[in-house]
Parts: C-alpha cells; sequence; structure tokens
C-alpha cells in the first residue's frame, strides 16, 4: 500500500468530496470506496454560518485521513497563505499543492509551483504537488524538498483518463522510488487500473465518482480497479508480442483432415 | 473603521482581530484568518490590531478534490 511521508495508507484510492449530490451520498461513497485519503479545501465563510463545522464533523466521521488542497491558487503568495490556513485548520502539515497557470486547462504553473513547494517545504509542510508529467519539473520539485509527486492524467474534471502515458510511463521510470499519485482526468475505472499497472501508487480524483449518476457504486468500482491494477503490476505481466503464439499446447492435437 | 472582509465593505467598533471576530459573529467557530493576505494564526489574533482599509479573509473546512 501506498506511504507517503512515513505514513502508510489503507488503500490506493484517494477521493475528493466536492460535487457530491448531498452528504449522506458522499459518506456512502466513501465507505463503498475504501479509500484512505480524503482532499479538502477552505473557503470563505460569513460570520453566524458554521459550515465549516459542520463539513469537519462529517469528514472525521469517515475516518480517513485528510488531503488539504490549495484549489484555485494562481499565485505563490495565494496558495502559501491558504496552505498555512489550511495547516490550522485541518491540523495536518500535508498539502495538496496547487499553483494553477492556465484557466481553460487549470495547468501547472510549473514555475510558481517550484517556489511555493520550495518555501512550504522550508515552513515544515509535507507538500504533494499537483504537476505535470514533465520530468524536469520532477527534478526540481523533488529538489524543493517534495517527496511524493502527483501527476495530473489529464486536465481536472474531463475524465479523459491517461492523456499522455508516454510521458507518465517516462516520469514513473524516471524515479522509481518516489511514490507518485495519478492526480485529476480519470473519468473511468479502467483509467484508474491502468495508472496502478504503470507502477504509479496511488490515483486520486472526484468527479468521476461525486458526478456518475450512482456516485457509491462508481466508488466501489474505482476502489475494485485500483486493487485489481495494484495486484497486476505487483503479479508481474507479460510482455506483449506482435505475433500470435498458441495458448493450447500443440503437440497432441487430433488429426482429423 | 471600514475595513474588508472576504472582499466586502464591513464597520466594525473593535480593533484586535479576537474581537473583530466575535464581533462579526465567528465566535467559537472554526475559522482561519489571513490581513492583508498574510495568515495569521489563532494564537496571534488577541494581539493584532487591525487598521481602517485592511483586508481580512476568513475560511473554514470545505469540500475539495
Amino acid at each position: 500500500m501506498p506511504r507517503f511521508y512515513g505514513t502508510e495508507i489503507a488503500s490506493a484510492l484517494m477521493l475528493g468530496t466536492a460535487q457530491y449530490p448531498s452528504p449522506a451520498v458522499l459518506a456512502e461513497a466513501f465507505r463503498r470506496s475504501g479509500a484512505g485519503v480524503a482532499t479538502v479545501s477552505v473557503r470563505r465563510e460569513a460570520g453566524g454560518e458554521r459550515a465549516g463545522a459542520d463539513f469537519w464533523a462529517l469528514i472525521r466521521q469517515l475516518g480517513v485521513r485528510v488531503l488539504p488542497n490549495t484549489a484555485g491558487c494562481h499565485s505563490v503568495r495565494e496558495a502559501v497563505t491558504t496552505a498555512q490556513m489550511a495547516r490550522e485548520l485541518f491540523d495536518t502539515d500535508w498539502i495538496k499543492l496547487e499553483v494553477i497557470g492556465h484557466s481553460d486547462t487549470l495547468q501547472p504553473d510549473p514555475f510558481g509551483l517550484v517556489e511555493a513547494a520550495r518555501i512550504l517545504t522550508g515552513e515544515g509542510f509535507r507538500v504533494f504537488p499537483y504537476t505535470t508529467e514533465d520530468v524536469v519539473l520532477a527534478e526540481r520539485l523533488l529538489e524543493a524538498g517534495c517527496e511524493v509527486l502527483m501527476p495530473w492524467g489529464a486536465p481536472i474534471g474531463t475524465g479523459l483518463g491517461l492523456t499522455n502515458v508516454y510521458g507518465l510511463r517516462t516520469l514513473r521510470a524516471q524515479f522509481p522510488d518516489v511514490p507518485m499519485v495519478v492526480d485529476a482526468g480519470l473519468g473511468l475505472p479502467s483509467q484508474a487500473a491502468q495508472a496502478m499497472e504503470m507502477g504509479f501508487d496511488a490515483v486520486l480524483l472526484n468527479t468521476a465518482v461525486a458526478k456518475a449518476g450512482d456516485p457509491a457504486a462508481m466508488a466501489e468500482g474505482f476502489a475494485r480497479a485500483v486493487e485489481a491494477g495494484r495486484l497486476a503490476r505487483e503479479a508481474d505481466p507479460m510482455e506483449p508480442r506482435d505475433m500470435a503464439a498458441p495458448s493450447t499446447p500443440v503437440v497432441g492435437k487430433a488429426f482429423l483432415e | 473603521m471600514k475595513i474588508t472582509v472576504n472582499g466586502a465593505p464591513a464597520e466594525v467598533a473593535a480593533t484586535t482581530l479576537a474581537e473583530i471576530l466575535d464581533e462579526l459573529g465567528y465566535g467559537g467557530a472554526k475559522v482561519a484568518t489571513a490581513v492583508n493576505e498574510s495568515f495569521v494564526p489563532a494564537s496571534a489574533r488577541a494581539g493584532l490590531a487591525l487598521s481602517p482599509g485592511d483586508r481580512l479573509e476568513i475560511v473554514a473546512p470545505r469540500q475539495g478534490g
């Protein structure tokens, strides 16, 4: 099972908490997913509103570890301040660091991401950077003190799956000992299985479950796919080949012509 | 004094951040704060006096992906 900053997680499936039709559906989806980590955010609260306390009570009932994000932050300053507020609110030094560089693709700003990662690791944060499959950027993030990488599968919320399999495979091969989570862009369990088969340690998704017609069933679908992919990876898959090779023995076939 | 709270203008009588939070109805709420884009830990709220025009952000736990 994945190990992040010295903490082993019970499942390779990490699940977001946004966009569910209701708190009850969210709780049921988490139960059937077996997810060990839930991503959360910080947002403005009005005086007397107390929505934060209600949401926090719900999350605590799930019995999962929380990974706060800096979603929507476009500058280093904004991301750092958001991370600091999240650390106090959620009482964890884990932070999913997002520094968004492009509003249509929600692609990370690689320069701001590295700068923010360096500041936050210096302040004792355990940074989970939302990044691309770029190996040079990965190297810089590791140099900045990150011990986990979270490359995207596809842009957030698209459900397109692994759009750059070559790039992800290269990234995985370049840093075989770094825990890596494919974060964002997954739409179907088969895509999560594919990521696990490629040797990624975990997957993180939200929309694919929350926006499914039956979120709890989809959560279980992802849980099974992630486990299938993990088992397949550990089982050392066969090498593909171009020419057919009969699986049934040729010797001993009856002569019937 | 006039300050900005979560992007909207607000008039407050209190001066310290802790008192302002009470005045605005956040007493005992699970919130984190930033003043002029810098994080202010809960432990520093009682000792921080705000000035007119300061920008106060008050956030709480929310759903996220």
